[in-house]
This record gives structure tokens, C-alpha cells and sequence, in this order.
């Protein structure tokens, strides 16, 4: 799609938690690049900080050292927290809808709340949206009444309203069946040649990176560093019978055994489980 | 079982249908029924045992309290003790509900207010509303004063409280989406954390109407609930007529604080998947 917006850069990000007297590095001295319009994919084991980051560019965190810039732009640094905007809506992992709206209400929320655009207007466009996302039908149903997987593209439709520049994902599909998370994947393809945005998505599921990313990053071991990104080389548009070719099956294998050396070694950190919740 | 009641005749089946009471509302006519059959027993043990039976031979039976209730029907003051016994829960009521709700999201929104207030609401709480009454009686300029804040502190409490856990356990993920969407401050406040923290203030509805009840007939019973008669409400009521010996009469009173206080609950509950429609 070439669209020129979403170029995230991470140079020598380092943040701290201090819970208690503890001090808990979760990130230090990462850097990398997000190239503008891509699925920029980011792995690795629990607690490296993946989701740290996250935090920083969505504006619920600050970072302690280092600049995160989008289109050239400081986004934040240490003596600056970014404010969470529309051009950077984040889709968590588990649903996030308002459960008072409709699915409708709640995909319109964005331009309303902003005042972007009339209340008319914007349910005008969210219904042109939902149908496009194949969520037709389902305007007038409470997010409680639906399926996981109508909730997931309708969270993410509702993100899009806004034209953002970056979509920002948090394992959110990590909650699905096999089947559905399949299809889920198709459909963010599918909305992604579409509108061009930059998405940054964190993921547990190598096979899920390895299928969707443009590239993946791997982090390493507490504290997160970038360890190395992984050019995807797989043609778009994808579809699911890819995951059998051998080209796929090499990429995977190249991603696993990079996040399993980290994982090997948070293991023997004893960092594996317990405590990390805080700090994923 | 099948679903209707089915009585062989000689050869063919006739088909009765079920008489359409559902299972729980059997049990409930039931246990009432139960109820009055021991309590009349009770109540005429010394005609039939001979002897009474302890507390419940002291007791007037059904039929003498239905007789008199029967005949207080048609009384106009028995109506006026109704009407102002819940004119003062109403009022006391509502102004918990527009004072308790308001605070209560302020104190779980404001890091401040919490620090200053919540110790001294923590301190104030257990105090119970009753023994707020002689004091109500000094602070006040009127009787009916008295009594509207008592009945307020006896919600207020359990309001303030439930609006407080309600917003506490609020998912932060909503909270961070909609600043993610460009919602403000105020918009967060007013379409997010308000309707998240409904759901408890109708909880805090429900107990605090509960409180209200036993507040107001005991705030009644010891301030004489104003100047006597039907203004002295359900609680003066009970009272006058212990102090006549009606004895009846008193059992007429504590079933009408019963009915009064089942109905009004059962407005919230009713009210409440109305008002959130999405649950």
C-alpha cells in the first residue's frame, strides 16, 4: 500500500519497576526500527518487556532512558510521557469493548468522543466499517451476547474508525480456538491491504508471527533487549495454506530457535513464571 | 414427569393441564402456608393443649391479626402511618442515593479526597443509625428532620461503600481503551467508569433500602414520631399500640414494615435490568 505514516523507532529504551525495594529491569538499551505500513511482529519469552513497550508508544507508561520516536517525531523519553491518542489505539487481549454499548455505539465511540465527527456521521461510518469486516448484522447486539471472534474485529474495527497511525495489538487473539484464531488472522490481513496501517503486534504464538509479520522481532531474556529482527520473505496476499510451505516452515524454525534460546536462558534466570505478571 | 397431569379412565387418557404456578412459587405458597398453620396452632395452644406453649402461645393468632387488619383497612390513620413511613424512607433514600453516589466516585477517583475522607467515613461508618437519633434530635430544628437524617446515614453508608468497591474493581483495559480512543477525562468519568459502576450502586440500592426500613421504624418508635397519630408513621404505629395493648395491632405493623420493605426492594430489582439493559 506504501502508506508513508507509522514509522516507529526504538533507540536505547530502558525502563524500571520498582515494586516495593525491588528493582526489576524489564527493558534496557532496546532499539529497532518499525518501517512504516508493515505488521511488525514482536516475540520472545515472558517478561521481556514486550508489552513494556507497548505501554510507552500507547502512552499508559513512561519510559526511564532513551527516545521512542514515530515519524520522526519524539513520542516519548525519559522526561516525557506520550499522551494516549487516536493515532495509536491499542486492542488488548482479552475483550476491552464497553459492555454497556452496542457493538455498534461501541465501534463509533472514537470520532464521536473526539468530536471528529457528527454522532450521524460516525455511526455512518462505523456501520460501513463493521460490514466491510463481515460484522454486519451484529450493530445492534451487546459485546456479552456475541462470539470471542466478533468481539476481536469488532475491537479492532473500532481502533480503525480512527484512522490511527499505528494499530497497536497485544496478544489479541491469544484467548481463541485454533479455528478461530485462523480465521481472525485472514480477516487482519484482509483489513490491513485495505487501510495500510502500521501495526504493532505482540504475540506468544510463533506460528501466528511467522504468518502475519512483514517481520518479527525477537526479544531476548529479562532484561529485553532487541535480539534480532526476521524478515519475513513470504508473498502477500497470504492465505492459510502457506503454513505448509517449506519456506514457511524454515522462517518458523528460524524464529523458534531464536525466542527458545531466550526462553532456555529466562529459565535458568528462574524468571520463567511467578512474579512476571506485572511486568510481561 | 410429563408436562401435564395425566389420569387413566378405563381404556383412555384425559389430558389435565398443569395449573401454571412454577415450581418455586409452589414452594413459596407452601412455606407460607406452613407458617400460618404453626402459628395458629401455636398461637391456640391453651384452647386445645390445655396449657400454652412457651412464646408462641403468647402470640395472637392469624385469625385475631387478620380480623384486625381486616378492620384497619378501612382506617384512614393506619394508610397515613404507610404513607408517612415511606414519604420518610423516600426522602431519606434519595438523598443518600444523589449525595452517596457522587461522593463515592469522587473518593474512588481522587487520590486526595480518598486520603482525607475515607479515614473519618471508615470511623463514622460501624457507628449504627440509631445511635444517631437522640443526637439527631438535638442537632435538628424539627422531629422530621431528625428522622430524614437518620434514615439517610442508614443508606448513605452502604451506597458509599458499594460505589466505592463497584469502581475499584473496574477493568483498567477499559479505562486505558478509552483514553486509547481519545476519550477525556470527563468523558472517561461519564461513559466509563459511571456505567461500570452501576451494577454496584444498584447492589448498594438494594441493602441500603433494606437499612432504610429498620431505620425509619426505629427512629419513629423513640422520637414519637412527631406529633402522634397517622403522622407518626408505621414505627409510632407499632409503639402505640404496644402502649395500648393491642397486641394484634402490633403484629399489623411489623408485617406492613415486612410488605413495605419487600415492595421497595423489589422496585430496585425490578428497575435495575431496565435501566442496564446490557447485562
Amino acid at each position: 500500500m506504501g502508506q508513508s505514516r507509522g514509522a516507529l523507532s526504538f533507540v536505547d529504551v530502558t525502563k524500571t519497576y520498582r515494586p516495593g525495594d525491588e528493582h526489576v529491569r524489564a527493558v534496557e538499551h532496546c532499539s529497532f526500527d518499525v518501517p512504516p505500513g508493515e505488521i511488525f511482529m514482536i516475540a520472545g519469552p515472558s517478561g521481556c518487556g514486550k508489552t513494556t513497550l507497548l505501554n510507552a508508544v500507547a502512552g499508559f507508561q513512561g519510559i526511564d532512558a532513551g527516545t521512542i520516536r514515530l515519524d520522526g517525531q519524539i513520542l516519548c523519553g525519559p522526561d516525557r510521557q506520550a499522551l494516549p491518542g487516536p493515532d495509536r489505539v491499542v486492542v488488548f487481549q482479552e475483550g476491552a469493548l464497553f459492555p454497556w454499548k452496542t457493538i455498534l455505539e461501541n465501534v463509533a465511540f472514537g470520532p464521536i468522543v473526539q468530536n471528529r465527527l457528527s454522532r450521524r456521521d460516525a455511526l455512518e461510518k462505523a456501520r460501513a466499517l463493521m460490514a466491510d469486516a463481515g460484522l454486519g448484522g451484529h450493530e445492534h447486539d451487546y459485546p456479552a451476547t456475541v462470539s470471542s471472534g466478533v468481539q476481536r474485529r469488532a475491537e479492532i474495527v473500532r481502533a480503525l474508525m480512527n484512522d490511527p497511525t499505528v494499530l497497536l495489538l497485544d496478544e489479541p487473539y491469544r484467548a481463541l480456538d485454533r479455528i478461530t484464531k485462523s480465521l481472525m488472522h485472514e480477516s487482519l490481513l484482509e483489513i490491513h491491504a485495505r487501510s495500510g496501517v502500521t501495526i504493532l503486534f505482540i504475540t506468544h504464538d510463533l506460528e501466528e508471527a511467522v504468518f502475519l509479520g512483514h517481520r518479527v522481532a525477537v526479544m531476548t531474556a529479562r532484561p529485553g533487549r532487541h535480539k534480532q529482527t526476521i524478515v519475513i520473505d513470504l508473498p502477500h496476499p497470504r492465505d492459510y495454506s502457506i503454513v505448509t510451505t517449506p519456506r514457511f516452515r524454515e522462517l518458523l524454525q528460524e524464529v523458534s530457535d531464536a525466542v527458545r534460546e531466550e526462553a532456555v536462558r529466562a529459565f535458568a534466570q528462574g524468571d520463567a513464571e511467578g512474579g512476571l505478571a506485572v511486568v510481561r | 414427569m410429563s408436562d401435564s397431569l395425566q389420569i387413566r379412565l378405563v381404556g383412555w387418557r384425559v389430558r389435565l393441564p398443569r395449573p401454571r404456578i412454577d415450581r418455586a412459587r409452589r414452594r413459596a405458597l407452601v412455606s407460607f402456608a406452613l407458617l400460618l398453620l404453626i402459628w395458629e396452632l401455636g398461637s391456640t395452644s391453651a384452647s386445645w393443649l390445655g396449657t400454652p406453649l412457651p412464646v408462641l402461645g403468647r402470640i395472637p393468632s392469624p385469625t385475631a391479626v387478620g380480623t384486625v387488619w381486616l378492620h384497619l383497612l378501612g382506617q384512614a390513620d393506619y394508610w397515613g402511618s404507610w404513607y408517612q413511613s415511606c414519604l420518610r424512607v423516600l426522602l431519606g433514600f434519595t438523598a443518600a442515593l444523589l449525595v452517596g453516589v457522587p461522593f463515592g466516585l469522587w473518593l474512588a477517583t481522587n487520590r486526595l479526597a480518598h486520603g482525607i475522607c475515607f479515614p473519618v467515613f471508615e470511623m463514622l461508618r460501624p457507628i449504627p443509625p440509631l445511635a444517631w437519633v437522640p443526637a439527631a434530635i438535638i442537632f435538628w430544628p424539627t422531629q422530621e428532620l431528625s428522622i430524614a437524617s437518620v434514615i439517610f446515614l442508614g443508606a448513605f453508608y452502604t451506597i458509599v461503600t458499594n460505589v466505592l468497591g463497584g469502581a475499584r474493581a473496574i477493568d483498567a483495559r477499559l479505562i486505558q481503551s478509552a483514553q486509547s480512543l481519545g476519550a477525556s477525562r470527563w468523558t472517561v468519568f461519564r461513559r466509563i467508569v459511571f456505567p461500570a459502576v452501576l451494577p454496584s450502586i444498584f447492589v448498594g440500592m438494594e441493602v441500603g433500602i433494606g437499612i432504610t426500613w429498620e431505620v425509619v421504624v426505629a427512629a419513629e418508635m423513640i422520637s414519637g414520631g412527631g406529633s402522634g397519630g397517622a403522622s407518626g408513621g408505621l414505627g409510632f404505629f407499632i409503639w402505640n399500640s404496644y402502649v395500648g395493648g393491642s397486641y394484634p395491632q402490633i403484629i399489623v405493623g411489623m408485617l406492613s414494615i415486612g410488605i413495605a420493605g419487600y415492595l421497595s426492594s423489589s422496585a430496585i430489582r425490578w428497575a435495575a435490568p431496565r435501566v442496564m439493559r446490557w447485562r
